[in-house]
């Protein structure tokens, strides 16, 4: 049977070459990047190489790079970190409805011990208009997190206009741009964000890695105490195999960044009219041009996304409905609530995202089963 | 084409049993199994495992499953398990009888939302560890016991129709429970922790009395203390509230006569037990309302069957006579002790399931 991974957003397989760098840290250099020896140099040099490198395609300083065990702690670290350091100066935060789960539970614990949250409405693509963040900046804001681009619907916010505002307000600024990262160009000194996470095993790197990038001067209280590591805002002995493999995926990726746009944006088309001749009753619940290439979020009218969820897996076919995080729960996902979507298509929703393996081969494959698929479960 | 059957796993031996069977036998097996409840819902002690949708269990099912090279998915049916078994459970107490969920969750979740589900994944059949038989005799589908006397499960099944029958496949009704142990030792599989003596999969501390008084508090009912009344209208004593009780309860009573006393009789409207001795606990018979028949097309005269009121009942020689379309009355040749409005009765011949139905009262004649 053939199996076919269309659930990129969720994760990518690892990078052979970024394996073969990751090996070398695992078996011969293995040292504890804080040790005076050798052996610890040798890791040492290895994390330093790739801050280096993710510091280059940011345009950020290697200061400013802080390496983290995920998105998901990034986005606590940025979060609470920014909220406890400069909690003498306020306790509002402005976030949106639509954002990744790590940020929107980082803001209601926060609400919980005192904070006070605004969560931003989002358009039903699942935008969000920099003219609500300018309306609900106030005397204590002191950070409006909005994501770059969103996970579940690939929908992609106008960042450089909301930091244009909060620059101009003095409030900080920090985007989740896990989903970005190397697809889309980001450059910290033309567009002044303040803080910015990002995820190695979103881009063909291995899981249990993130960045954080810190701007220079940014106060931020560090949420796991311990070592002096990473310029004391981070403790932990560092995992240097991960480190080193996200800056290698990193280094990859950019590279590839402007063709493969194109060649996603190509396939992506492809899957997008295929579907349309094929099967009735579809809609697209990205918006349609400022959206990442690769990535449908798709509702088959009349369906449930777990049945169609299950069947295209036994098919050998995979691809999600809700975000990952999710799964399990009954509920629709909230981002395609905040987008204002009915239930009905909520829950008859499912993500295809595109990634580096996917061929056209895989996309004609696809369509031999979508079909059938869709018209056996609206049969029932 | 390979025919695919989705399993309901549990976790247990007996599904899994099932599953690795089917597969042997050249099906293209699914196993599918269900969350059904929360423990932050329903509440009790966490450290009391449950045996069934228990992360565990859940666990289990998905080893069991890579063991023997099948697909697995967990379903999340907590929202409809709470809709159509958990509110009626609190409901059937509330109204002073006594019920069986594990029977309702087989009509309703099991072989409706879960068969549902199997049949939009493209499977053909659905199958489940149940101890029990399915044949086709004279153009029907028929209900029989299965081959393990001590484990029959056709008690369970009563709610199955021709259409869900058609679409089941039971492989343990050829089987004994021995057999069945010996092929999941044989294979290695890991058997759920806690065993057979769960009761309800739901209250995982066994703690009825805990459970209804949590999940009725949140819907603004009261349940209160009130008379134990004896059969001549002197007042015993009191009891916790009506629901806690059950007809044929004998321990648990806080009273002291003498002798034993049973509750016979449940009265919600004034909130009153009635106790009496073994014989006030022995009626004639019963009319049961939510009639299925399954070996007939419909009951068009009386027949002589072997009846069973509870799950460990042995059954007992009746005749059943129809009354309407929904209806039977079942008049023993014996007086039958403890039945209980609630529960379900029934009826057999030899070793065919006639039909069945749920108790609605007693009668004597």
């Amino acid at each position: 049977m053939k199996r076919v991974y269309f659930d990129n957003a969720a994760s990518t397989p690892l990078d052979k070459r970024v394996f073969e760098k990751m090996k070398n840290y695992f078996l011969t250099d293995y040292g504890n990047a804080s040790s005076v020896h050798t052996y610890g140099k040798k890791a040492r040099i290895g994390i330093e190489q790739s801050r280096e490198i993710i510091a280059c395609i940011i345009n950020a300083k290697e200061s400013e790079i802080y390496f983290t065990s995920g998105g998901t702690e990034s986005d606590n670290l940025a979060v609470k970190g920014i909220a406890y350091a400069y909690q003498d100066k306020g306790n509002h935060i402005i976030t949106s409805s639509a954002e990744h789960t790590a940020v929107v539970k980082t803001c209601k614990f926060l609400e919980s011990i005192g904070f006070k949250v605004t969560y931003l409405p989002v358009d039903k693509y699942g935008m969000v208009d920099p003219a609500d963040v300018k309306k609900n900046i106030a005397e204590k804001t002191i950070l409006v997190s909005i994501m770059h681009a969103n996970n579940e619907v690939g929908t992609i916010n106008d960042i450089e206009e909301i930091v244009k505002i909060t620059n101009e307000m003095g409030v900080l600024f920090h985007s989740d741009a896990v989903q970005t990262f190397t697809k889309l160009p980001i450059d910290v000194e033309k567009c002044k964000v303040d803080l910015l996470t990002f995820s190695g095993h979103k881009i063909y790197g291995p899981k249990g890695t993130g960045v954080l990038f810190i701007r220079k001067n940014v106060m931020i209280q560090p949420q796991i105490h311990g070592g002096s590591h990473e310029r004391n805002k981070r403790a932990g002995s560092e995992n240097v195999p991960g480190i080193v493999g996200i800056g290698k995926a990193a280094e990859i990726k950019i590279e590839e960044m402007e063709s493969e746009y194109k060649r996603l944006k190509e396939l992506e088309e492809y899957f997008w009219t295929k579907i349309n001749e094929n099967i009735n009753d579809v809609y697209l619940n990205s918006h349609i041009e400022k959206r990442l290439p690769g990535f449908l979020n798709i509702s088959f009218g009349d369906t449930d996304s777990e049945a169609v969820l299950l069947s295209l897996d036994l098919e050998g076919i995979a691809v999600s409905s809700g975000s990952a995080c999710l799964s399990g729960s009954s509920e629709p996902s909230p981002v395609l609530a905040a987008m204002g979507l009915s239930i009905e298509r909520a829950k008859s929703s499912i993500r295809i995202t595109l990634g580096k393996q996917n061929t056209k081969e895989d996309i004609d494959y696809a369509l031999t089963v979508f079909p059938k698929i869709v018209k056996r479960i609206r049969e029932l | 084409m390979k025919k695919r059957v989705a399993v309901a796993m549990s976790g247990g031996v007996d599904s899994s049993v099932t599953a690795a069977v089917l597969k042997e036998d050249g099906y293209d097996v699914v196993g599918l199994t269900m969350k059904l409840w929360e423990y932050d819902n329903v509440g009790g002690n966490i450290e009391n495992e449950s045996s069934c949708c228990s992360i565990e269990s859940i666990n289990n099912a998905r080893y069991v499953s890579e063991q023997i090279g099948i697909s697995h998915y967990t379903l999340n049916l907590t929202d409809v398990f709470e809709k159509k078994v958990i509110n009626n459970f609190v409901e059937e107490y509330l109204n002073g009888r006594t019920p069986n969920p594990c029977i309702l969750c087989n009509v309703k979740i099991k072989w409706e939302t879960l068969l549902k589900k199997a049949a939009e994944i493209g499977a053909d059949y659905f199958s489940t560890g149940h101890y029990a038989k399915i044949e086709f005799e004279n153009n029907r589908y028929i209900l029989k016991k299965g081959k393990d006397a001590n484990k029959d499960q056709s008690y369970a099944l009563w709610g199955l129709t021709q259409n869900t029958l058609k679409k089941t496949i039971l492989p343990l009704g050829e089987m004994t429970k021995e057999k069945v142990r010996k092929y999941a030792h044989s294979k290695g599989f890991k058997t759920a922790k806690v065993g057979e003596s769960q009761e309800i999969c739901f209250i995982p501390d066994n703690d009825y009395h805990r459970f209804l008084s949590e999940w009725t508090k949140s819907s603004g009912v009261k349940i209160k203390e009130g008379e134990i009344i004896a059969k001549d209208g002197t007042v015993l004593g009191h009891h916790k509230g009506y629901p806690f009780y059950t007809i044929g309860q004998r321990k648990k009573l806080g009273i002291a006569v003498g002798r034993p006393v049973y509750v016979y009789d449940i009265e919600p409207e004034s909130n009153r037990i009635f106790v009496g001795d073994e014989e006030d606990l022995c009626n004639k018979g019963l009319i049961a309302d939510n009639i299925n028949i399954i070996a007939l097309e419909k009951i068009e005269k009386p027949l002589k069957a072997i009846t069973k009121i509870r799950y460990n009942d042995c059954g007992s020689e009746s005749v059943v006579y129809p009354v309407k379309n929904n209806e039977v009355r079942i008049i023993f040749d014996k007086k039958k002790k403890s039945i209980t409005p609630g529960q379900s009765v029934v009826f057999y011949q030899n070793d065919k399931v006639i039909g069945g139905g749920v108790i609605k009262e007693k009668i004597d004649s």
